[in-house]
Order: C-alpha cells, then sequence, then structure tokens
C-alpha cells in the first residue's frame, strides 16, 4: 500500500513540472465551456426573409410590415423574380422566401380566403421547422388582426373553449443553457481523464520505463491505483472549477446535494478511468489509444442524449447506451443539479455505474501484463 | 526520388500495419454517418407523459386518447397529487404532465370553457419546448374539430414549401459536417500526433540528419493521411448516397477537388500543430479542444451559426469547417458551381497558404 | 524472519549457483531467439553475456528478469522459479534495461526516491541512502536537476545507481554503456566492480569486446546458441586467439 504513495507523488510531479499540460488540463477546457455553452442554442435570434410580393396591395404591404415590425426577421432583399429570390436562398443570403401571389388581396376579400407561400431553405431541417413555425405564427397573428378589422367582431377569434396553460418547471425562462453546461462539463471532464490516464500509460510504454516498473515487485493493483488516483482528483477539481463556473457565470441553479452530484462522479470517473486503462493495457502507442478512445468516444457523447432526448431514440440505439458512460452522468448531473433529485432517484443509474466499474477496473488489471 | 518513395511506403507500412488503426479509421465515418442517420434527429417520439386527471369523465378521456394516439407521447403514469408530480419529475423519466381541471366536462357544457394545465420538466429547456407545443396543438386540434364547427371568415393559408429538402431529412445537415469532422480528424490531428511522436522519441533528429530535406520528409509523412482522408470521404459520400438518398446535384469531380483542398489545409494545419508541441499528448490536445469540439459545435453544423452570441459568430468564421460545410452542401444539394462558391474556395485556399507558411517559419526556428 | 525469508537465505547461502539456466528455449513464432541454453552462473561473479545485436541477449535477460515468459526450459533466479515465483525474482534482482528507463522530468533525487519507494523502502532508508549516493557519485549540486538536463554518461550512472539501490541479489545490465565515451565507460566499470565487491553478482549483455575482458566469465551467443562459455583467458587459449575481439569473430564465421 505504501508504494502506491510513490507512485503517486511522481505522477502528480510530472503533472505539475510540465509547463503545457496544466493549462491544457484547467485552461482549455474551462474556455471551451464558456464558449461552447453559448453556441449551444436553438433558439432563433434572427430570420433572413426575401419578400416577392406581387400583389402590391395594402394588404400585402401589411403583411410585410408585420414581419418587418418583429425583431426576428431581417428582410435581406425582394423583388418580383421567383428564379432572383431562388438565387438568393442558394447563395444562403435568405433563410426564406415569402411570396405573395398576385391577387392575393382580391381573393381574401372576394373568396373569403387567399394564399401566401413561404418557400423555406430545408437543408437544414431543424433551423427550417422553427422557420416555419415562427412564421406561420406571425401570419396567422396577421390573419387574426384583419378578421377582427374586417368583421369587427373581437370575440370571433378568442372563442376558445379549452383554455391551456403551460409552465415550464424547474426553469421557467427556457434557458437553454442551463441544461447545456452540465452536458458539455461531463464531456470535458470525460475526455480528460480517460485520455490523461490512457496516454500516460502507452507514454510509459513508448519511453520504455514502463519494462523498468515491471522489474519490480510492484502489484498490478498498486500500479493501476497509482496511476488511476491522480487522474480521478484531477478530473474531480476539474468538475468543481467548471461546477463554479456554471453557477457564477451562467446561474446555473444547484438544487440537490453537491455531496451526491461529487459521489456519483467519483463512481462515474472509476469507469471512465477503468475504460482509459483498459485501452491503454491493449495498445502499443499513444496514437492507437487515440483512435481507439476517440472512436467510442464520438459515438457515446452523440448518443449519450446530451442535444437531443435518448427515449426519442431507436430501440437498438437504446440498449447501446446501457454501456455508454456519458448516458448516466448526464442524467444524473442535470437530475441532481436541475430538480434536487436525491438518491433513490438516481439510485438504478448509482448501482448500474458501480457495476460497471468493477467490470472496467478488473479487466484493465486482468489485461495489464507485468510479462511478455 | 527513390529514397523519397522509400520513405513514403514506410509510412504507409507504419500505418497500414496496424490493423486496429485501420479498423477504426473505415469504421469511424462509417458509425458517424449511421448515427447522425438512424440515432440523433430532432424529432421527438416515445416521450413519457403523465396524466394528472382531476375529472375523469368522457372529455377528459378523449383527450388523453389524442394525447397518447398522437405517436409523439407515452402514457408513464396516472397521477393522483401535486406532489406526486414533482416526485416523477425527479425520478426523471416523465417529461410533462397534463392536468385537468377537476369536472372538466361539466365546465365545457355549463360555461363553455374549461382548463388544461400543461407542466413541463423544463431542465431540458428545448424539448420541453417542444413537447409542450406538440401537446397544445393537439388539444387545439381536438378543440377545431370537435368543439367548434363553424369556419372563420378571411382565411390567409400559409402554403409551405421546403425548398431542397422536402422531408427535412436530417442527413443533408450532417453529411457535410460528418465529412468536415472526420477529415479534420484523420488528416489534422492524425498527422501532427504523428510527427510530434517522432519528435517525443527521437526519431525526428535521426530524420532530420539523413540526406532527406525536411520538406520531403513532411510530405512523406503527410500523403498517407492524405489518401485515408480522401478514402474516408468517398466513404462517407458513398453511403450518404447510396443508404440516405443524398443527392449529389452538383459535379462530383468539383466536389472531390474542394474536398482536397479541405484535406490539403487540415494537413497544413496539423503540420503546424506539430511544430508547436513537443510530445505527442500535447498535439492531441490542441487538436482536441481546438478544432474538434469547437468544428463540432462552431462550425453550423448541429447548432445554426446566426443564432449564436456576435463573438461567437466572429469565432466561426476563423473554423475552416464553416466553409467546407457550406461547400459541400451548396455542390452536393444545390448544385451550385464555382460562381457560387469562390469565395469560400478562395477563403480555405488562403488559410492553407497562411498554415504553410506559418510552419515554415516555425520549422526553420527550431533547426536554428 | 517469515518463511520467505528463510527460504532466501538458505538457498542464497547455500547454493553456488545464483542463475540457473537449463535448455532455456524462447520461439517468436518461427523464429527462435534464444535455442536451448544452458549455463549457470555463480553467486558473486560477474558474467558477461557476449553477442552481436539480434544474437538474443536482450531475449534472454528479459526472461531472467522475468519480462517475458520463456517458451520452454527451466529457468531459476536467485532461488526461485521465473514460471511461477517472478514476484519473489523481482524482489531480488535489479534491471537496466537498454533503452533509457529514468524518467527525464523528474530529478535525480526525485528518480531515486519513486525507485526506491517502489521496491518497498521506508522514507528514511531511501533518504540516508540518497545523500550516501549522492556523494558517492559527486552528484550532490545536480541532485535537484532533472535528467533530460543531464549528459549521457551521468544519466547511465544513476540508472546503474538505481538499479542496485534496493541492494538485490543480483543486477542484469543490458548494453549500459551503449554510446558512451571510453572515460565515462571506464568510470561505469568501475562502479559494477563496487558493487560486485559488495557482493551483487552482475550479469552484463554487452556487444563492446574490450569490455568482455573485465567480466570473470562470459558467454558468447550466436544466433540464439551459446558458442562458448569461459573465463576470458581461457577463451583466448581455446580460441587461439590474441583477444576477446579475435574469439569473437573466430565463433561468428
Amino acid at each position: 500500500m505504501r508504494k502506491i504513495k510513490f507512485i503517486l507523488q511522481k505522477e502528480f510531479i510530472q503533472i505539475f513540472r510540465n509547463k503545457t499540460m496544466l493549462p491544457m488540463i484547467f485552461g482549455i477546457p474551462i474556455i471551451q465551456l464558456v464558449i461552447l455553452v453559448h453556441a449551444a442554442t436553438l433558439e432563433m435570434k434572427s430570420i433572413d426573409m426575401y419578400v416577392v410580393d406581387k400583389d402590391l396591395s395594402s394588404l400585402s404591404h401589411k403583411l410585410v410590415s408585420k414581419f418587418e415590425g418583429s425583431p426576428f426577421y431581417n428582410i435581406s432583399g425582394s423583388s418580383f423574380s421567383i428564379d432572383e429570390a431562388n438565387e438568393a436562398i442558394e447563395k444562403n443570403q435568405a433563410d426564406f422566401i415569402l411570396h405573395i401571389p398576385q391577387g392575393f388581396e382580391r381573393d381574401l376579400m372576394r373568396e373569403n380566403s387567399s394564399k401566401v407561400q413561404l418557400l423555406i431553405d430545408g437543408i437544414n431541417g431543424t433551423a427550417a421547422s422553427l422557420v416555419n413555425a415562427y412564421s406561420s405564427s406571425v401570419i396567422a397573428d396577421f390573419n387574426r388582426n384583419i378578421i377582427v378589422d374586417l368583421t369587427q367582431r373581437p370575440q370571433i377569434v378568442d372563442s376558445n373553449p379549452i383554455s391551456v396553460e403551460t409552465s415550464y418547471w424547474y426553469n421557467p425562462e427556457l434557458n437553454y443553457k442551463i441544461y447545456m453546461l452540465p452536458g458539455i462539463l461531463v464531456i470535458l471532464v470525460t475526455i480528460i481523464s480517460m485520455f490523461l490516464a490512457a496516454m500516460n500509460i502507452v507514454r510509459e510504454k513508448e519511453i520504455g520505463t514502463i519494462e523498468q516498473l515491471n522489474v519490480t515487485p510492484i502489484k498490478k493493483f498498486e500500479f493501476i491505483v497509482g496511476k488511476l488516483v491522480p487522474f480521478l482528483i484531477i478530473a474531480l477539481f476539474e468538475l468543481a472549477f467548471g461546477l463554479a463556473i456554471g453557477k457564477f457565470f451562467f446561474h446555473v441553479p444547484m438544487v440537490g446535494s453537491l455531496g451526491l452530484l461529487f459521489g456519483f462522479a467519483v463512481v462515474y470517473l472509476l469507469v471512465v478511468l477503468g475504460i482509459g486503462l483498459f485501452i491503454s493495457t491493449i495498445s502499443s502507442t499513444q496514437q492507437q489509444v487515440m483512435f481507439i478512445a476517440f472512436f467510442f468516444m464520438l459515438v457515446f457523447i452523440l448518443m449519450s442524449g446530451i442535444f437531443t432526448p435518448t427515449e426519442s431514440m431507436p430501440m437498438w440505439a437504446q440498449k447501446v447506451n446501457i454501456i455508454n458512460p456519458f448516458y448516466y452522468f448526464m442524467r444524473v448531473i442535470r437530475m441532481i443539479l436541475l430538480k434536487g433529485s436525491g438518491f433513490w432517484d438516481i439510485s438504478r443509474e448509482f448501482f448500474s455505474l458501480v457495476i460497471y466499474a468493477v467490470i472496467m477496473l478488473s479487466l484493465s488489471v486482468w489485461r495489464y501484463r507485468k510479462v511478455s | 526520388m527513390n529514397r523519397f518513395i522509400g520513405f513514403v511506403k514506410k509510412e504507409f507500412h507504419h500505418i497500414f500495419r496496424d490493423s486496429r488503426t485501420m479498423l477504426i479509421l473505415f469504421g469511424m465515418p462509417i458509425a458517424q454517418i449511421l448515427i447522425f442517420g438512424y440515432v440523433v434527429s430532432n424529432e421527438i417520439t416515445d416521450v413519457r407523459i403523465g396524466i394528472y386527471d382531476k375529472s375523469k369523465d368522457h372529455v377528459t378521456q378523449e383527450i388523453t386518447n389524442k394525447i397518447i394516439s398522437s405517436g409523439f407521447f407515452i402514457l408513464h403514469e396516472n397521477l393522483n397529487s401535486d406532489e406526486e408530480i414533482e416526485a416523477a419529475f425527479k425520478r426523471g423519466i416523465v417529461r410533462e404532465v397534463v392536468v385537468f381541471e377537476p369536472n372538466f366536462a361539466k365546465n365545457l357544457e355549463r360555461d363553455g370553457s374549461a382548463a388544461i394545465q400543461i407542466i413541463a420538466d423544463a431542465s431540458d429547456a428545448n424539448t420541453a419546448n417542444m413537447v409542450s407545443n406538440y401537446t397544445q396543438a393537439i388539444i387545439n386540434s381536438y378543440v377545431k374539430t370537435e368543439l367548434m364547427a363553424q369556419g372563420m371568415p378571411y382565411q390567409i393559408i400559409p402554403e409551405i414549401r421546403m425548398l431542397y429538402n422536402d422531408e427535412l431529412k436530417g442527413v443533408y445537415m450532417f453529411v457535410p459536417g460528418t465529412m468536415a469532422l472526420i477529415l479534420m480528424l484523420v488528416s489534422a490531428m492524425m498527422t501532427s500526433i504523428s510527427i510530434a511522436r517522432e519528435k517525443e522519441l527521437g526519431t525526428m533528429e535521426i530524420l532530420l540528419v539523413s540526406p532527406l530535406k525536411p520538406l520531403p520528409i513532411v510530405i512523406g509523412k503527410v500523403i498517407p493521411y492524405m489518401v485515408l482522408s480522401f478514402v474516408n470521404a468517398v466513404v462517407i459520400i458513398a453511403l450518404s448516397y447510396f443508404v440516405f438518398g443524398m443527392p449529389i446535384q452538383g459535379n462530383l469531380v468539383f466536389l472531390m477537388l474542394e474536398t482536397l483542398l479541405f484535406i490539403f489545409m487540415a494537413l497544413s494545419l496539423g503540420i503546424l500543430i506539430s511544430t508547436v508541441s513537443n510530445s505527442q499528448m500535447v498535439a492531441m490536445f490542441i487538436s482536441m479542444f481546438a478544432l474538434l469540439l469547437p468544428t463540432m459545435l462552431l462550425s453550423g453544423f448541429i447548432f445554426p451559426v446566426e443564432n449564436m452570441p456576435k463573438v461567437l459568430q466572429w469565432l466561426s468564421s476563423i473554423m475552416p469547417a464553416k466553409y467546407f460545410i457550406t461547400i459541400v452542401k451548396n455542390i452536393m444539394i444545390k448544385g451550385s458551381g464555382i460562381g457560387i462558391i469562390w469565395k469560400e474556395t478562395l477563403i480555405l485556399a488562403g488559410m492553407t497558404m497562411f498554415f504553410l507558411v506559418m510552419s515554415i517559419k516555425k520549422f526553420k526556428v527550431r533547426l536554428e | 524472519m517469515n518463511d520467505r525469508e528463510k527460504k532466501e537465505n538458505y538457498m542464497t547461502k547455500d547454493t553456488e549457483n545464483i542463475i540457473v539456466v537449463k535448455n532455456l528455449m524462447k520461439k517468436f513464432g518461427s523464429f527462435v531467439a534464444n535455442d536451448n541454453l544452458t549455463f549457470e552462473v555463480r553467486k558473486g561473479e560477474i558474467f558477461g553475456f557476449l553477442g552481436a545485436n539480434g544474437a538474443g541477449k536482450t531475449t534472454a535477460i528479459k526472461i531472467l528478469s522475468g519480462l517475458s515468459f520463456p517458451t520452454s526450459g527451466d529457468v531459476m533466479v536467485a532461488g526461485y522459479d521465473v514460471y511461477k515465483e517472478r514476484e519473489l525474482v523481482k524482489k531480488n534482482i535489479g534491471y537496466m534495461s537498454q533503452k533509457f528507463s529514468l524518467y527525464e522530468d523528474l530529478t535525480v533525487r526525485e528518480n531515486i526516491r519513486f525507485y526506491g519507494g517502489i521496491y518497498g523502502l521506508s522514507s528514511k532508508y531511501i533518504k540516508e541512502k540518497t545523500e550516501d549516493l549522492l556523494e558517492r557519485l559527486k552528484m550532490k549540486d545536480i541532485q535537484n536537476s532533472l535528467i533530460s538536463s543531464l549528459p549521457l554518461g551521468w544519466k547511465q550512472k544513476i540508472a546503474f545507481s538505481v538499479a542496485i539501490f534496493h541492494d538485490p541479489k543480483i543486477v542484469f545490465l543490458d548494453e549500459p554503456t551503449g554510446g558512451v565515451d571510453p572515460i565515462t565507460r571506464r568510470d561505469f566499470w568501475e562502479m559494477i566492480y563496487e558493487a560486485s565487491n559488495a557482493g551483487i553478482t552482475v550479469f552484463v549483455t554487452t556487444h563492446y569486446m574490450d569490455e568482455a575482458e573485465y567480466c570473470d566469465r562470459v558467454s558468447i551467443m550466436d544466433k540464439g546458441r551459446i558458442e562458448g562459455m569461459d573465463t576470458p583467458g581461457e577463451l583466448k587459449r581455446q580460441f587461439d586467439a590474441q583477444n576477446m575481439d579475435e574469439v569473437f569473430l573466430k565463433i561468428a564465421r
């Protein structure tokens, strides 16, 4: 057991002595956190529209100015030719075309209904459906005003017999950042700990110092523990640091118990470090480690539910998530921080990870060979 | 020249000998495309909800049925008190609870109005917003079809057409994004690491004192990754065309040329990174944090750039991937030629030059 | 004194031979790296293990120090079986590899302390012994320099001192003087003699034939086999040669 102390000491000296590693470990991820949380937003702030008004009536003018008046919309061009409008879309100068056909006002008066066309750049499906939803609601709103104006009977439009009131718990302002920050933090902490641990051992293999360790009577578990603990501690610091930033800069609520969160994080990190160590035992170069770790990381991150709800994924993907460590922590950190879930709420995830950690760590102790 | 060819062969051999790395190199783009194609989508389905029905009459039953049969929602549990709502959210399965007021049908009949409350777990703001909007839309359509028979006058009907992508398929976005990501990864990250490796192991010095000049050495190290990247790009395009039905409207040769340009850019960036890092670990962290996450998040591949804060929009304009994604989208989906995307092409070419000049400078300094 | 230590004492005191190798084979696929090696190393001697590059020296030394499994044959080191009692073997040996084995980003003192700790020595003992060692090596003033900043010869000396820091019964040196200037090589052999005088058995591989003269006994390997084994003087007589270089050339042809 005393031997572990010496390994720990040595690892810490090496980490803190490396002038480039420290900023890498603490500086860059934090900058990333601050930047990327801002980037991760699906809200539309501005929509570029192109207007083709072939009607040129007072009604069509009113419709266009209704859009103009909204802070969301920015008219990036207008003409009488659909071809020119299409070109603007092709050049990415507009997100959608509002096409008001000739006879728009006349049809509305005579036939009680008329049409406008929204031609939306559909390449980005998410953005396109948002543009659709926003613009349709602008038109519906406009329509309501017109009906009231023309009929002089305001009650006709708000006679909805079922009133629906929506309340958003835990986050009434629908602030997406407080949801994204814990998610991105999980990714950063995981990357740091998994890669550091995996590459550290392989680096000793590459340089040759591992051979010197292998001729000593050190036990496998002493070696593994000595390699694991420094990165566990660094990762916990990183987590704490990230949470502090979340608290002070993004006002992420911390409803639940931080003790519970860190307790869970320790188990999670044991899994992640176990995976990292396991990868290092089956690789001989740092390049291999990176590749293998990278591959799994990309797959696991995308499936973890950081951007999209996991229950909407196909069944097989949900099965795969059973072995996806990100999936557990992503869920739990958000549950504890934002909703204040307690131990019994997260016990299923907790015990799953405990089992996972035991499996990964035994695998890496078993695979670590002191002799070839 | 012979010596150079020998060196390139050795480098190829190095990479291809390691079957695990090869498997991953080719498995990665395939796995990515499949995940984006089948797993990650912005549509919501099978969202678990709870119903707290204080009335339990035929109208609330009908509305509940409408909600459940929509396909978006699965009824996870029936709740009986306000406390149970909180507890359900804390367990984290249920994302929304629909509450019907007491005497719902009676109120509707007597007063012509009744109230429903939608409570969404907004810790995930996006999903909460979508989920509540869907629910609201289902209730509205129920109201329209069942309760309001008479039509309204003066209807303006918006006709929606989605250009280029009428089914709003996700592939159109993620194929260009994945291409940028994979090429960046293989080209920039792998070259920077493989050169840093030679430095770390001291073999770089041996190479530098060999009769080979530094430039051929670097080119020799880079060529295998260029080939790999190119093959990967072809695999991605073929998959997206044959499996996901992504069109290739524009000129395929032109697309390939632009891809090569991007690969060149990534390789020169990789070389630059390797000149500033003295170990593989450092090269990796620079590549990962300076390239990978930003490529994913700032290039407009997952989150639209226009919605980001101004500072991030500026930042995204130094992301080479952003331009490449625009180019690929334009060529593949819109069928554009150089006339439309000359600006992006020029920017990528400029970046390539910049990175090359910078690395040559750095390299010289190091040698002196 | 527990049973294990009793056994150690017994085995080393009462047997002359501290390394016993019988019919050792090591194959990598169809390539035979060590072909039927049989030899003994006596307690306290300096045993030279000679051969050209690729003759199988490093393979053999890795098997003896428990880094690699033999394919077949019996190998006893310090009285322990390398198949079954590898960890006990490791407790009793020191090893200095061909590849450089100190941490470049640690100081001299930190390296010594780390390896001492790994062998389970107490902090106090490590401290005392380190002072003593630095004194003898005349490295007091560079004790806090990073290894990476030192010349190769110094690094080799420190590496050797680290390898015998825990007072092993045997130390294995795999080409310890590769790439070092002649003066430092002399110094290094002084250190080897010192260790030998202190009772440590030295097992050293080299391809410098002049170094063979310094050994008590040498074995010469070629293509995985031992082609000659005796004292340098006896070998020279046997092969009718002026020096070990000639002996070697005669064997290798």
